[in-house]
This record gives structure tokens, C-alpha cells and sequence, in this order.
């Protein structure tokens, strides 16, 4: 097991091998790619939040002088069928008719036609040369307003799943999930104490700085080339064979350095449509949204109404709990409820809950995997309602928590038994931390709150090539997107007994390496990395074969020792251990060039835990509030690289609080987004934030060679909650719904 | 349309280039003379990923007209190693694991490189403030500050 190994450079901090290229401007990501004769293309978005499309003519545009090719929903195959792999992803049916519009426009921003011309200003020109008659349809924006009967329907074919019985009219509701144990109702009749409350919190953007872009060329066979920004390669290259009706092997994809994605890049936006745009021009075609269609038109995460209710006896251990929720799917379905479902209780071992959860269509974009998607939302409200509690009972939050904390052996709400996870340990250290043990600044407030993320496994494949001086190239199939090279390259070292900096690591395109699923879900430093392991593993196999014929002793003969070929022990041979450089230098006498190959589909992710705890101070007048500290502990299992995981908990922070405090989708009455711009969703700036301190929680995953835990996702969850709870110690009001912007607080404050 | 001819420094280096009256720098930079290290993350000078040096003076280059660097002198991501190899910001951003995915890090070295160039030794507040104008959204800007504050001590040990 994990723990029994002495490790040597797992754990350590070094540079990452694509790290100069990424500090010297070198490295090329989505927009990068740039191709003799390209044309731009560029997308028209419809003016509506929701009409009936009545006709389409890209006639006038494809007559103006530059302009070689324009396409709409009708040039794209009807019938699409299959899911997209991967968070959030969703029936590819929907992906299609989000990509290109078909019949109805369903969002302010929803695509409707596209050019290439051979600049970027005639393809603007062009956009308004495409006549589109729209028969306009009252939108429905509000979650709670579409689950009416009467509200306006986005989907006449729309009828709710997973009812007791197939419902005889359609809905905007999509489906309903239902988690349940116990009885819900004897256990509030146990409870000494009840608390309640509904909770809104709106659309949030991914926020990711690099808008997506592709760059597509398709010759006169068919076969088409894809650079793009992308967390999956594999699986934009699959969706585009499906939208597009052609075999996977005519699609070569290449992924760029992706500038951020948090779940937002692991669904497809432009890469079909520019296959079709170069399709029909024969010229490559290159594609990049402006940031403006990033808000209007890629994945929000879902805006939520969760209503909580909660029972606990005297000594803070819950009897029942309970919670409805609702989530806004946008404009197709696939809000992320499930997991939403099956997180909001995770951290806690409760005999009795029930949870319901809606996915809803509103006439908003489709919404697309953000980071620990559907968690945050849920278990905001839970981790608020249980700040109340601990209140009401006067008990330290973390001492309420601990005294429902799920461990090794409860059985999770969704399920299955937890095998080792770090959720007591994380409590544990939080109330160890010095910073909760320092006193609460004067004027401020403390907020204290849980984080939980699953983790996904799924596929992956890796290669490991020996070069003949003994250096070694890691070839993966997963888009590094904060430092993955590093860890694999890490997890290489430790398994070949080799010096980091004698390997290198690649990530492969669709051609050059073997399949991987979308980096996301927090599965390739697990997953991916587990492949690498086991790849590594098969070299050091070949190399003691090898090294057996070469000594003329059994394979078994052979142990593999601190990055050499040594006789076993007992064995009588008169030779010289050989390094792997030594083997290296021999492969063309031995049996020609080596190269160890894993594929898995990765099991056991094994689920992180945080605890996360904040001061923070209002301003009563203005209602502006300062993140005076924040303190992050999460259960990393092992970190590989200790400076990326510490990366995971800051950025996850920022990301948290700025939900928290600041982020949400503006809309007028007309369903139009007010603030799609950088200067009115107002992300964190270094200026809004103190230094997060952070701990390293490690309780290894049994399923891991070096007890690996995704840690990417976990660290957005609980700073939602952390903020709610710090601004209801600080000002003594609580306020159920965020953003906790000024105007709120303010509000608030003054009793409306 | 009838181009403009633009003749300017880039890195120390003069390049003379045709652009049409509305194109920006940014566009310039990565499309006509191929710099591409810098990076477009709105273009509307809200998130600092275009920022550059104009007479050294911190600019986002999407707000910037390509025809305005006539006769000026432009320093970008790539001219700011020099012939001794990585500047200390560069190489302090990559101790500290100051990026995660890459994107904003051009933007921020220059913005970096321009404060340090004008206070050499700045508190945590000063550096907070002067990226502000800079947008990273992986990082939590906990890094990046130790790092400019690291490369500001190395600077001042070089000097």
C-alpha cells in the first residue's frame, strides 16, 4: 500500500516541463494555430431569447466578394444520435441543435448561421447578409416560473423522466431524481431543534480567460484536421463524427494548450461547424469566439433554487434532513442535479434524508460541466443550514460536523461504502490550524464550511518510450491544464527509479496516442496517471527481461532497484547492475527499441473532502465585503506535486468566493444577458483577495499505486457556504441567497 | 480598404508592417507580424492577457491601434528574457508554480515587469493593486504574488 512506500520525488516541487514555453509566450494555445490560405469564420447568433426559426438564407452573404462558404442548421445532418462522454456533456441530439439552431431559437446568443471569409472583417460584413425570419416566443428565465404548468414550453417533446408514470403533457421540467433512506418523518419528529430555508443562487460562468477557438482543414478525401482548445480531444473528436455523420477515423484532432476550461471547454462549440465551413470552401477555416459569445453562448453552470430542511437533537447529531432543488438545464437538458443529489448530504452519515432534484429547460444557454458541477449549489444550502444549527446550539461548526462525519465504512447517500476517505482528518486539521485558532479580527466574521467531490476514473492510455541514452518520453492523450505534465512525469520518476528531469512528457493527439477520456471529472492525475504507472511497470518488465537474457538468468532473477537492473536476492551471478541507461544503450542488440503501453478504464477514484473557513469583514455602509483570510484543508490522498495541488485549493477558492460575492448572469426581461463582459461579471482580481493558505490533507486512495485523490474539483464547493456563514457571523443577518454583492447586503442590512 | 504602413520597434528589433486604420496592436502583433505570446482573452482591455509595453508604458494592446506604434517602441512576452537567458520574473513564475493553464501568464509577466521596473521594491498591497488589471482565474493570485515578490528580491540582490 501506498504508505509503506519510501518516496523519492513524489512530493517534491519541481518545474514543470512545458513551464518556459508557457512563461516565454511559446506555447501555442486554441488561437494559436494559424494555416496557409485560412479564412475566419463566424458565427451569427440569434437576437431572441426564444422564436420559431422561419426561415434562413445564407444566399447574401455567400455572393459577397471574399466570402467562400456559409452554412445553417439545414446543411448538418437531422438525426444525431449518442451522449457526450464525460461531465455535463449530454445527449449529442442537443449538442448539435446547440451548435447549430434547428427550428427554434432557445437563447439569447444560440447560434443560427455561420460564414468563412478570407478576413475576419468581411466575415463580420457577411453575418448581416444572412436573412433570418423569426416568429418570436415569450421566454422563460426563471426556474421556478418554467416548472409551471402554464409557463411557456421550450420542448413540445419535453416530458418529465422518471416520474412513477410517463407524465400525458410535455413540461420544461426534463427529469427528476429522488435519494432517499430512512423515514424522513420519524426523524424530524426526533429532532430537538429544525431549520429550514430556500436558497437562490444564479447562472455562474466557468470564467476561463482563453476563449474557445479552432482552426479545421478538410482536403479533397474528406479527412479533416482540428487544432482546438479543448479539456478532450477524444471525445470532440467522437461528437464531431456523430453531429457530422462521418467515421471517427476521418477526424484527426489536435488539442493546443487549453487556457482554463474548469468543465466549460469538455463540450464542442465551433469544431463541427468549421469541419463544415472547410468542407465547403476546400480552405482551412479558423474560428474564436469574442469573450462576448463565451457568456452568451457557452456553459453557464446551472442557477439553483434549493430548499433545505434539516432536524438535529441536542448534542448536534442530525436525525433527518431533507432537501428539494431545482436546477436551470438552459436551454437543453443536463443540468448537473444528479450530482447535486448526491453530494449535498455526502459528507455526513445520516439515517434518514430525502432529496429531490429538477432539471429544468429555460430559455438561457445550455449549461456545461463547472467544476464539481451541481455541488457547490446543493451543498451551500446544507452547509448553511447547518451554520444555523450549530448556532441555535451553540456548538463550534467543525465540532457539529465532526459529530456527523461519514468515514471509512458509512455508506455514502448515493450508494456505495466509503473505503478510506479524509473528511475526520480534514476536521481534524482545520481545528488544529492556527488560523482557527487565532481570534476572529474585530468587526469581522468567521464562516466555517464542508467540501465534497466523487471523482471520476474512467480511460486512459499512456506511453512510455525509452530513448536510447536512458531518457524517457511519457506520451498521454490528456490536455495539460495546470501542470498534469508534471505529475505524470513525477509518478514516471518515482516508478522508474529514475531523475525527473531525465523524462519528458507529451500529450498526444488523436493520431499519435492512444485513447483518453476528457481531462476533467478530477481523473488524470488519477487516472491517467494510474496508466502511466502501469506503463512504466511494462518497461521495467521488458528491461528485466532483457537484462535476464543478457546475464543468462531466469526473468525472475531480475529486481528492478533505484532505476537499475540488479540480481535478485539469492541469486550467485557474477554481473554488474544496469541502469536503464545502460539497457537503453544495449536495445539494438537485445531486441530493437522498447515501449511500455497501459490502457485501463480506471476504477476506485476515490472521494475528496475539505473543510474551508474565512474572516471576513462588511462594510455596513456600502456593503462591500473583504476576504480578510482563507484557509483551505483538503484531502489530496497523496500529492504529487504539492505546489499544483496547493494551486487546485487557491484557484478553487477565487472561484468560490467570487460565486459567493460578486459572479452571477444578469438578464432583462427579454432574456438578454446584461453583463457579458469581463468588466460587469465581476471575477476576482488579485486586489479582492488575501493569500489562501492551505493544507495538505493526505489519507492515500487504496485504488492508487501512490494513493492518488483527484483534488481539481472539491476546492470550489465549500467557499460558497464559507462566505454565507462569515457575512451572517459578521452582520448577524443571514442572507439565504447569493451573490452576497453590495446591493444585497446592503439590502439586506437595511431589512428589506 | 487602403492599408496604413506602420513602421516600429518591436523587442529592439525595427518591423515595418501594413494594417488597415481600425486594426488594433494586439492584432498586429498576432496576425500581421506574427508575435503571438501575446495573448487575447476579451478585447476589451478588462483582463490584461494582451498587455504590452508601448515606450514602456503598460497598455492592453487590444486598445491600442496598430497605427498608434509608428516611430514607438513596443516590447512584448517575447522580448522580456534576455541574452542571459529567463528574466527573474520568468524565472520566478515557474518556482513558485505561478501558472496553472498559461494563458494570462504573458500578460502578467509584463505587468510585472513594468512595476518592477518602476519600484523596485513593492508590498504585497502595491503588487495586489498594479495587476489588478490582470485577470487569472487558476491561480487565486496567491503564487503569482510570492513570485514577483520573489523576483523583486532577486532583482534587487542582481542590482
Amino acid at each position: 500500500m501506498a504508505e509503506a512506500i519510501d518516496l523519492k520525488y513524489i512530493g517534491t516541487r519541481p518545474v514543470r516541463p512545458d513551464g518556459v514555453d508557457k512563461v516565454t509566450g511559446r506555447a501555442q494555445f486554441g488561437a494559436d494555430q494559424n494555416l496557409p490560405n485560412m479564412l475566419h469564420g463566424k458565427v451569427l447568433r440569434s437576437p431572441h431569447a426564444h422564436a420559431r426559426i422561419r426561415r434562413v438564407d445564407v444566399s447574401g452573404a455567400l455572393a459577397m466578394d471574399g466570402v467562400y462558404a456559409a452554412v445553417c442548421g439545414e446543411d448538418f445532418p437531422s438525426e444525431v444520435g449518442g451522449s457526450m462522454l464525460g461531465e455535463g456533456g449530454g445527449d449529442l441530439g442537443d449538442v448539435a441543435r446547440n451548435i447549430m439552431a434547428r427550428d427554434k431559437v432557445l437563447y439569447h446568443g444560440h447560434a443560427i448561421a455561420a460564414v468563412a471569409a478570407s478576413s475576419l472583417e468581411i466575415a463580420e460584413r457577411a453575418l448581416h447578409a444572412i436573412e433570418v425570419e423569426y416568429e418570436v416566443l415569450p421566454p422563460v428565465l426563471d426556474v421556478l416560473e418554467a416548472m409551471e404548468e402554464d409557463a411557456p414550453l421550450l420542448d413540445e417533446n419535453c416530458f418529465t423522466k422518471n416520474l412513477p408514470e410517463k407524465p400525458d403533457k410535455p413540461s420544461n421540467i426534463a427529469s427528476v431524481m429522488t435519494l432517499a433512506r430512512g423515514n424522513v418523518d420519524e426523524g424530524f419528529e426526533q429532532a430537538d431543534l429544525v431549520v429550514e430555508g430556500e436558497y437562490r443562487i444564479p447562472m455562474a460562468h466557468q470564467g476561463y480567460i482563453e476563449p474557445h477557438a479552432c482552426t479545421a482543414t478538410v482536403n479533397e478525401e474528406g479527412k479533416a484536421t482540428v487544432w482546438c482548445c479543448t479539456q478532450g480531444h477524444f471525445d470532440f473528436r467522437a461528437a464531431t463524427a456523430k453531429i457530422l455523420d462521418c467515421p471517427i477515423g476521418d477526424l484527426k484532432f489536435i488539442a493546443s494548450e487549453i487556457g482554463g476550461g474548469f468543465g466549460g471547454k469538455t463540450v464542442l462549440y465551433l469544431e463541427p461547424v468549421a469541419v463544415m465551413l472547410s468542407r465547403q470552401s476546400g480552405r482551412p477555416v479558423k474560428m474564436v469566439m469574442t469573450r462576448e459569445e463565451v457568456f452568451r453562448a457557452t456553459g453557464p453552470t446551472s442557477g439553483t433554487v434549493c430548499r433545505v430542511k434539516v432536524g438535529a437533537k441536542r448534542d448536534g447529531r442530525i436525525t433527518a434532513a431533507k432537501a428539494w432543488m431545482a436546477y436551470e438545464a438552459g436551454a437543453f437538458a443536463g443540468a448537473p442535479m444528479g450530482p447535486g443529489c448526491m453530494s449535498i448530504f455526502a459528507p455526513y452519515d445520516l439515517e434518514n434524508f430525502l432529496v429531490v432534484g429538477h432539471d429544468v429547460l429555460v430559455n438561457k444557454p445550455k449549461v456545461a460541466a463547472y467544476r464539481a458541477p451541481g455541488a457547490p449549489q446543493a451543498m451551500h444550502a446544507m452547509e448553511v443550514a447547518l451554520d444555523d444549527i450549530a448556532r441555535q446550539l451553540g456548538m463550534d461548526p467543525l465540532d457539529l460536523r465532526m459529530k456527523n462525519a461519514a468515514d471509512e465504512g458509512t455508506q455514502a447517500p448515493y450508494g456505495p461504502k466509503f473505503p478510506a476517505i479524509g473528511f475526520k482528518a480534514c476536521l481534524e486539521a482545520a481545528k488544529e490550524h492556527p488560523n482557527y485558532k487565532a481570534p476572529v479580527p474585530e468587526g469581522a466574521g468567521r464562516g466555517v464550511a464542508a467540501g465534497f467531490w466523487f471523482n471520476v476514473g474512467m480511460q486512459s492510455s499512456a506511453e512510455v518510450r525509452l530513448n536510447e541514452d536512458g531518457t524517457v518520453i511519457v506520451m498521454e492523450g490528456n490536455p495539460d491544464i495546470g501542470g498534469s505534465r508534471a505529475s505524470m512525469c513525477l509518478m514516471a520518476a518515482e516508478t522508474l527509479g529514475v531523475p525527473y528531469e531525465r523524462i519528458n512528457a507529451f500529450v498526444g493527439d488523436t493520431e499519435s496516442t492512444g485513447f483518453c477520456n476528457v481531462t476533467g471529472g478530477s481523473r488524470t492525475t488519477f487516472a491517467t496517471g494510474l496508466a502511466v504507472v502501469r506503463a512504466c511497470e511494462d518497461i521495467i518488465g521488458q528491461c528485466k527481461s532483457r537484462v535476464a537474457a543478457t546475464w543468462g538468468v531466469d526473468e525472475d532473477q531480475v529486481d528492478w532497484q533505484d532505476g537499475q537492473a540488479v540480481p535478485a536476492p539469492g541469486v550467485n551471478a557474477e554481473v554488474t547492475p544496469m541502469s536503464l541507461a545502460d539497457i537503453a544503450a544495449s536495445m539494438p542488440k537485445t531486441g530493437g527499441p522498447m515501449l511500455g503501453r497501459a490502457s485501463l478504464n480506471a476504477q476506485g477514484a476515490g472521494a475528496s473532502f475539505s473543510i474551508n473557513f474565512a474572516d471576513l469583514r462588511v462594510d455596513r455602509e456600502t456593503g462591500k465585503v473583504d476576504v480578510l483570510s482563507f484557509t483551505a484543508v483538503q484531502d489530496a490522498g497523496r500529492a504529487i506535486h504539492p505546489d499544483y495541488v496547493e494551486g487546485q485549493m487557491q484557484g478553487g477558492a477565487s472561484q468560490g468566493l467570487g460565486w459567493a460575492l460578486n459572479e452571477e448572469y444578469i438578464y432583462d426581461a427579454d432574456g438578454v444577458m446584461e453583463n457579458a463582459g469581463f468588466l460587469d461579471y465581476r471575477m476576482p482580481v488579485a486586489s479582492d483577495l488575501p493569500m489562501i493558505d492551505t493544507h495538505i490533507v493526505e489519507v492515500p486512495n487504496p485504488s492508487h499505486p501512490y494513493g492518488v485523490r483527484g483534488v481539481g474539483e472539491t476546492p470550489i464547493v465549500a467557499p460558497l457556504a464559507v462566505a454565507a456563514n462569515a457575512v451572517r457571523d459578521a452582520t448577524g443577518v443571514r442572507i439565504n441567497d447569493l451573490p452576497l454583492s453590495p446591493p444585497r447586503i446592503v439590502a439586506a442590512l437595511e431589512g428589506n | 480598404m487602403t492599408k496604413m504602413h506602420v513602421q516600429t520597434s518591436i523587442n529592439g528589433e525595427t518591423v515595418e508592417f501594413l494594417c488597415s486604420p481600425q486594426q488594433t496592436l494586439l492584432e498586429a502583433l498576432r496576425e500581421i507580424v506574427g508575435r503571438q505570446g501575446t495573448k487575447e482573452g476579451c478585447g476589451t482591455g478588462d483582463c490584461g492577457a494582451c498587455s504590452v509595453l508601448i515606450d514602456d508604458r503598460l497598455v492592453c494592446s487590444c486598445l491600442v491601434f496598430a497605427a498608434e506604434t509608428q516611430g514607438a517602441e513596443v516590447t512584448t512576452i517575447e522580448g522580456i528574457a534576455g541574452d542571459g537567458g529567463l528574466h527573474p520574473l520568468q524565472e520566478k513564475f515557474l518556482e513558485h508554480a505561478a501558472l496553472q493553464c498559461g494563458i494570462c501568464t504573458p500578460g502578467f509577466i509584463v505587468a510585472a515587469k513594468s512595476l518592477l521596473d518602476r519600484d523596485p521594491d513593492p508590498d504585497e498591497e502595491t503588487i495586489r493593486y498594479w495587476l489588478a488589471g490582470n485577470l487569472c482565474r487558476c491561480t487565486g493570485y496567491d503564487k503569482i504574488i510570492r513570485a514577483v515578490q520573489d523576483a523583486a528580491g532577486e532583482l534587487a540582490y542582481q542590482a
